[in-house]
């Protein structure tokens, strides 16, 4: 069984309208280009819960999350920035994700200090987000995510403000989570060559609608949809 | 649903104080019509005077106020720019009465400047009552003001435009031209528009100050029909006189001029052209050294004229300590309300604002917030006392009412200052929040508490430090066994003790500024001291 679906989920944004269909299976790892304004954020908000469709259905597990709130559905959601709360420690922002009043016991605590040794943050539980570096915040949030214990991970665009070296090294995480951990995940990006690494299988989103899915390197080499080559700035024969 | 229910209690009580008052008036009033005003020269000379007051008050504070604020913003790193910033946020919670004695004490008949011209042989003049007497005392509290709130059109500007103009040569007057008037231009209906509202509505000052029926205001008008007359027609007459003026001012105000949200830029002022000349350091510096001589002096003449008082025998005094315990017991409790009725009308607007697509009935809970501005508190009180006095003891529970009143008063500043807290947690955590399941209780105590807990401290204070300083609704409702510190002081003020009222004034101060400082400590915690 696939482990997400979107059945024809129609969504209106200011004069956009938007249609998204897509089948991801489990275990996945899938990337999500195309150019800005085309929707990638809009169709990971609508996975997640906080946008609603005007029509359509989305299915996680074969369960209609259509109508569930943010909170009921089995996803994580990484935003671009303010993953964090401020005021809270880096062992409090992770707890929050195990109960939403920091009421914890023995066990969740160590859920947590074991989540944090995960991401390689063993020793920081006591700092505040801002005495941390861009990359240890998103790896905070990260961490969240693992003791949230929500198999569909979503990332959008959590790692641009990084340089090449730290996103590829928060990439590599992501993917070892995925393996470990049975994740699949769903990531934003607006470098191809993320895609390229990462990502098997590539959905290319153009003006509010999944225009291509399909193996990555397919979808980059063969270049068979126009839209793409425009994204990529590629040169066809006899335009120039 | 629990967010929206806070909110709608909030506005209901609201709604009851303020329209149970209004109603009251306009009941009371079959009999009068509006020609009265027009006819009835005592009430057309009222209303008269209390507009030129005003708008002779906001000219000279605002005129008075742009040479200063440009020097502040020209001269970052003169000396003493940062004592005289902090000296300017001090008449804001001053007590009006305190400053009102220092400016006696400076003016007055036995003040420093008619002792200092009669040291150098000149006749002493008599500065103080009447007209003069409001103007100064309105030009002390608002030239600050007015200072701080057109300090951030300079911060506004970008950078690249200090850079551009000195790549173009453009002169001090050039620059004014072209880069800082277009920018003043646009705040500066809404800072007069304040500093209007805030003369138009002064009370203490013109109680003390004005020296009789020729220098009257609505306000006092309005009191002096309560509490000595007892002419409640009149009251009435005047209330709704004074509403009607207010909320045509404010109508005029928001036609006149948008909100600018001015954006702080990166931009250094040391890339000025205009910082070298001569001429020009020696104005600013003459201006910021005026400006602070004129607002520091009051306060210096008051602490020695309450340090040479009869210091001890005032403190030894039983009445006043019953004084001050009543008057922090009213300032807390207002202060607590306001935060509460405050809190959950922004709750309320956020709700509407961010997540039901609701932004006009979010901007007009907030308007209803700032009611109190068109319902100034002596017709507020005005209206409770007639809508009361039938059914209960006034002066029993005047303190009750003073302390609604306060609370009322006080809301426009609570949700001013923390308005833009609650929004920006709100845009910041609202997804977060939905994602984890963090809801009611849990993110009032986890999120938004210690997100706004430094604004919700100041606004506490603030409203703490009004209240306490507060003549208005006391002066309507007070009784010798309710009687609070600034009614305390302004009965020695009237019984002409002006020694033990100095010093009466000087606890007030005292009291005030501890009672904001503390508060803003305690409730905004260790935060609130960085920033």
């Amino acid at each position: 069984m696939p482990q997400l679906v979107l059945e024809s989920v129609e969504f209106r944004y200011e004069d956009m309208v938007m249609s998204f269909g897509l089948r991801v299976e489990s275990g996945e790892c899938l990337a999500i280009v195309g150019p800005s304004g085309g929707g990638k954020s809009t169709l990971l908000a609508l996975i997640a819960g906080f946008e609603r469709p005007l029509s359509g259905r989305v299915l996680i597990d074969g369960a209609d999350v259509t109508f569930l709130p943010p909170a009921a559905r089995p996803v994580s959601l990484l935003f671009q920035e303010h993953n964090l709360f401020a005021h809270l420690t880096v062992f409090d922002n992770v707890a929050i994700g195990i109960h939403p009043g920091l009421r914890l016991d023995d066990e969740s605590r160590a859920r947590v200090t074991g989540a944090l040794n995960a991401v390689g943050l063993e020793g920081l539980e006591r700092r505040r987000p801002a005495e941390l570096s861009g990359g240890q915040r998103q790896r905070v949030a990260l961490a969240r995510s693992l003791v949230r214990r929500r198999p569909l991970l979503l990332l959008d665009e959590p790692f641009a403000a990084l340089g090449p070296a730290q996103r590829r090294e928060m990439m590599t995480l992501v993917d070892d989570l995925r393996a470990s951990h049975r994740l699949t995940v769903l990531f934003v990006t607006h470098q191809p060559e993320d895609a390229w690494h990462w990502a098997p299988r590539t959905a290319f989103v153009h003006e509010g609608r999944i225009i291509a899915v399909d193996g990555t390197r397919r979808l980059f080499v063969t270049r068979t949809v126009p839209e793409i080559d425009a994204y990529l700035g590629w040169m066809r024969f006899g335009e120039a | 649903m629990s967010r929206l229910l806070a909110g709608s209690l909030a506005l209901l009580l609201l709604g009851l104080v303020v329209g149970g008052a209004f109603g009251a008036l306009i009941l009371a009033a079959p009999r009068l019509e509006a020609g009265d005003l027009f006819t009835d020269p005592y009430l057309r000379h009222v209303v008269l005077f209390t507009i030129f007051q005003a708008l002779a008050s906001t000219i000279l504070s605002v005129g008075l106020a742009l040479p200063v604020a440009r020097a502040l913003a020209r001269r970052e790193t003169i000396p003493g720019r940062a004592v005289l910033l902090r000296l300017f946020s001090l008449p804001l919670v001053m007590p009006t009465l305190a400053a009102i004695l220092g400016i006696v004490a400076v003016y007055g008949h036995a003040g420093l400047l008619n002792q200092a011209a009669t040291a150098l042989g000149l006749a002493p003049g008599q500065y103080l009552y009447g007209l003069s007497g409001i103007l100064i005392a309105h030009v002390f509290f608002n030239l600050p003001l007015a200072v701080r709130l057109l300090l951030p059109a300079w911060r506004a500007v970008p950078g690249e435009s200090w850079r551009l103009a000195s790549q173009l040569g453009m002169r001090s007057g050039d620059v004014w031209r072209v880069i800082e008037w277009p920018l003043i231009r646009q705040i500066l209906p809404s800072v007069s528009g304040i500093i209007f509202m805030l003369c138009f509505t002064s009370f203490a000052v013109v109680l003390t100050l004005g020296g009789g029926p020729a220098a009257t205001t609505l306000e006092v008008a309005i009191y002096q029909a309560l509490r000595l007359e007892f002419d409640l027609g009149r009251a009435v007459a005047l209330s709704l006189a004074q509403i009607g003026l207010c909320a045509a001012i404010i109508g005029a105000v928001q036609m006149l001029g948008r909100e600018v949200p001015l954006t702080p830029a990166l931009g250094r002022v040391s890339d000025r052209p205009d910082l070298a000349g001569v001429a020009g350091r020696v104005f600013d510096t003459a201006a910021i050294a005026a400006a602070m001589t004129f607002v520091a002096l009051p306060m210096i003449m008051l602490l020695s004229a309450g340090l040479d008082g009869p210091l001890a025998a005032v403190l030894a005094d039983p009445q006043l300590w019953r004084a001050i315990s009543r008057s922090l017991t009213v300032a807390v409790l207002a202060a607590a309300l306001a935060l509460a009725l405050g809190a959950a009308m922004l709750i309320l607007a956020r709700e509407l604002r961010l997540r039901r697509g609701r932004p006009r009935g979010a901007a007009a809970i907030e308007l209803a917030g700032s009611l109190t501005l068109v319902v100034p508190p002596l017709v507020l009180g005005a209206g409770l006392f007639v809508l009361l006095s039938p059914v209960a003891d006034i002066y029993a529970v005047g303190l009750a009412l003073v302390t609604v009143v306060n609370a009322v008063m006080g809301l426009p500043y609570v949700l001013r200052v923390l308005g833009p807290a609650m929004d920006r947690t709100a845009r910041r955590y609202d997804r977060l929040c939905d994602g984890l399941g963090v809801r009611g209780w849990n993110r009032l105590r986890l999120v938004e508490w210690p997100s706004v807990r430094r604004e919700a401290g100041l606004a506490l204070a603030l409203v703490a430090a009004l209240s306490v300083g507060d003549l208005g609704a006391i002066a309507l409702f007070g009784t010798q066994d309710t009687e609070t510190l600034a009614l305390l002081l302004y009965r020695r003020m009237g019984a002409y003790r002006l020694d033990a009222a100095a010093t009466t004034a000087l606890v007030l101060l005292t009291v005030c500024l501890a009672l904001f400082a503390g508060i803003e400590r305690v409730v905004g915690g260790r935060a609130a001291t960085r920033s």
